[in-house]
């Protein structure tokens, strides 16, 4: 075998101008997977981080038909304390895998702040809970200097930017929040505008928030209830294996009707993001058809030309005794060199250039996010899918022409001038 | 026994609608040990008869025995390793392959054909090098040394397998007269020495008569067998 390579690469290294070329090509093609990769999949990352750490979490359980009514939010499908307890209990048993969980209460509500009045849509939290399972809530809290654990108290409530600028409302404001609960009767509680919050996606978000206290206080909830459970998993690349092993657990729960009683969803399932975040993963899979076309196309044709050129050499090493079978592994060891050598320059390029990105400290804006640092990287997994994938495809092409080399007839070949 | 046996052996190449007959019923024997020339003008048939001693080439009719197996009925596998352990091959062009060193062209049937381990190959390179002379040149490329040098590695890796028979066709063809002799004095002495069978095609007149036994080949026909008595006095005349 070492004999294989050893005539291989000199045999690559016998036409220098010409393997220099196709590696060169090949490298382009593996610097430019490497390094859109590298930049898409890190922005999609930071901005599914920000969408999973500040708002959604990864996972969310709610009663069954829940989501599908969102749009009202619709307190007549709250989660009562036997089902709080049941749900606890599932996720505490599976702490290996989950970071933290919240309850949320979801409901809309007038706001006014006694000369205007307008809807907002809020979320009651546990600070302490809410913390834990959206770390990066508390960065789109405008200013925010208190204790992370207490960011929000009982009388307090926190406003999106939007409402804030179109009711000129300031911290430690009184407002009012008016809400009906799920029998249709209304109540008022009075306020105190303890932090403005920023939007993720733009600035017609109307999500505020208060304390979960308060919010039963308002909905006249008499006990444990909820609406929402968000969960932040220990690693979020863990997703579809935690969601599959959850979802059967809690499909397993069924109510009246043998019909499950809750529902799980991710957060691509619940956000809008999750199809810029598909898109970026199918401009990935294009660029690697373009890359695999690159290697099969220039292999293909080194090796044609690598054949056509050596047919005397062939009826030679065959006229000796050489088997079909070594000639046939000469040829693709070569493509499987050049590939090899290719794909490693490649790799070695590319993370350099991924380097100097970050080295260039490149900004950007999403949305309402206005000067987010681009910190590029490529995990180790993908630098060497790419690297087998360019490896695979040299040795492939390179076997139709190889074969063509190992069927040929010694006698035909040493008659070649 | 005879190593090498033709009964009725006819070779024809279709080309197109048209039939060229190469070989026509040739009948001949070839003992061991013995230096066999095949001579005759361009197109006589010399190469197409070499090339089915050698395995390289299948008659159309007839029969062929190599050390007493019949080697017509091979496939292109059983055909390789019956040469790879059988015969050795010397070429007009010398076929030395170009990324080799010297050394190295040797070593490659030893290797690549009958994977023979590092020390015995070793010492079996180093003693055929020696034999042609070679020795001093090993590590020089195809392209650094002369035609008369390439046709003397191409003899050693002709022999480093230790072969029952050497085909050379048309060896000196592409060889100056001295450089020529040199190389037929070689494979001479190496037949002596290793009771090795040569057979080497040629149309020099001054050449053929270095052989032991000169077949003449017209038009696809064998038309005569000589036998030369005393052909090493005839090769200091030449030279």
């Amino acid at each position: 075998m070492k004999n294989i390579f050893k005539i291989a690469l000199r045999n690559l290294l016998r036409y220098k101008r010409r393997t220099l070329l196709t590696s060169m090509l090949i490298i382009l093609g593996v610097v430019m997977v490497v390094v859109f990769s590298g930049i898409s999949k890190s922005f999609k990352d930071m901005m599914v981080g920000t969408i999973t750490d500040s708002m959604l979490g990864h996972l969310q359980i709610h009663k069954k038909g829940y989501i599908s009514s969102i749009d009202n939010l619709p307190l007549h499908l709250n989660l009562n304390e036997n089902q709080i307890k049941k749900l606890t209990s599932i996720l505490n048993k599976n702490e290996k895998v989950i970071e933290a969980y919240t309850f949320r209460i979801k409901f809309g509500s007038m706001l006014s702040n006694y000369e205007q009045t307008t809807n907002i849509r809020l979320t009651a939290v546990d600070p302490q809970m809410e913390n834990k399972a959206s770390p990066a809530l508390l960065e789109r809290i405008i200013d925010f200097s208190g204790k992370p654990d207490t960011f929000i108290k009982p009388g307090e409530l926190i406003v999106p930017e939007n409402l804030a600028k179109g009711l000129k409302l300031k911290i430690d404001q009184e407002v009012v929040l008016v809400a009906n609960n799920k029998d249709g009767s209304v109540n008022g509680m009075s306020f105190t505008v303890a932090g403005i919050m920023t939007g993720l996606t733009g600035p017609s978000g109307r999500d505020g928030y208060i304390h979960l206290d308060d919010a039963k206080e308002l909905l006249r909830i008499s006990g444990s209830e909820i609406n929402e459970i968000a969960i932040r998993l220990k690693n979020g690349g863990n997703l579809k294996k935690v969601y599959k092993m959850l979802n059967q657990e809690l499909q397993s729960i069924t109510g009246k009707g043998d019909k499950p009683v809750f529902e799980l969803h991710t957060w691509a399932q619940l956000s809008p993001f999750s199809t810029i975040a598909t898109i970026v993963d199918l401009l990935i899979y294009i660029i690697k058809i373009i890359l695999i076309s690159i290697v099969l196309i220039s292999i293909l044709n080194v090796m044609m030309m690598s054949v056509f050129e050596r047919v005397s050499e062939i009826g030679t090493i065959s006229a000796i005794g050489t088997l079909p079978s070594k000639i046939l592994w000469l040829f693709v060891t070569e493509g499987f060199l050049l590939g090899l050598i290719s794909a490693v320059v490649g790799s070695i390029i590319s993370v350099l250039s991924l380097y100097f990105i970050n080295l260039v400290e490149f900004h950007f804006s999403f949305g309402r996010m206005k000067d987010i640092l681009l910190t590029v990287s490529i995990s180790p997994g993908e630098l060497i899918t790419v690297s087998i994938i360019v490896i695979v495809i040299s040795i492939v092409s390179s076997f139709q022409p190889a074969y063509k080399a190992s069927k040929m007839e010694p006698v035909d070949a040493l008659r070649h001038v | 026994m005879a190593l090498i046996k033709l009964k009725q052996v006819s070779r024809i190449y279709e080309m197109g609608e048209t039939s060229i007959q190469a070989l026509m019923d040739i009948n001949l024997e070839i003992e061991q040990q013995t230096f066999v020339s095949f001579v005759g003008p361009s197109g006589s048939g010399k190469t197409t008869l070499l090339n089915m001693i050698g395995c390289l080439d299948k008659p159309t009719d007839g029969d062929i025995k190599v050390n007493n197996v019949s080697v017509n009925t091979f496939s292109r596998r059983e055909a390789a390793i019956f040469r790879g352990t059988n015969i050795g091959f010397i070429f007009q062009n010398f076929n030395l392959l170009p990324v080799l060193t010297v050394y190295e062209n040797v070593e490659y049937p030893l290797i690549m054909v009958q994977n023979i381990p590092q020390n015995e190959r070793q010492e079996r390179v180093l003693k055929y090098l020696n034999a042609v002379g070679m020795t001093d040149q090993k590590d020089k490329y195809p392209s650094q040394i002369s035609g008369g040098q390439k046709q003397r590695v191409a003899v050693a890796r002709a022999l480093v397998t230790d072969p029952k028979m050497v085909l050379a066709d048309e060896p000196t063809a592409n060889l100056d007269h001295k450089s020529a002799f040199m190389v037929i004095e070689l494979m001479r002495q190496m037949q002596r020495d290793l009771k090795t069978t040569f057979i080497f095609s040629t149309h020099d007149p001054k050449i053929v008569k270095e052989a032991e036994i000169i077949y003449t080949l017209e038009d696809g026909r064998l038309v005569n067998r000589e036998e030369i008595p005393n052909p090493n006095n005839q090769a200091g005349e030449g030279n």
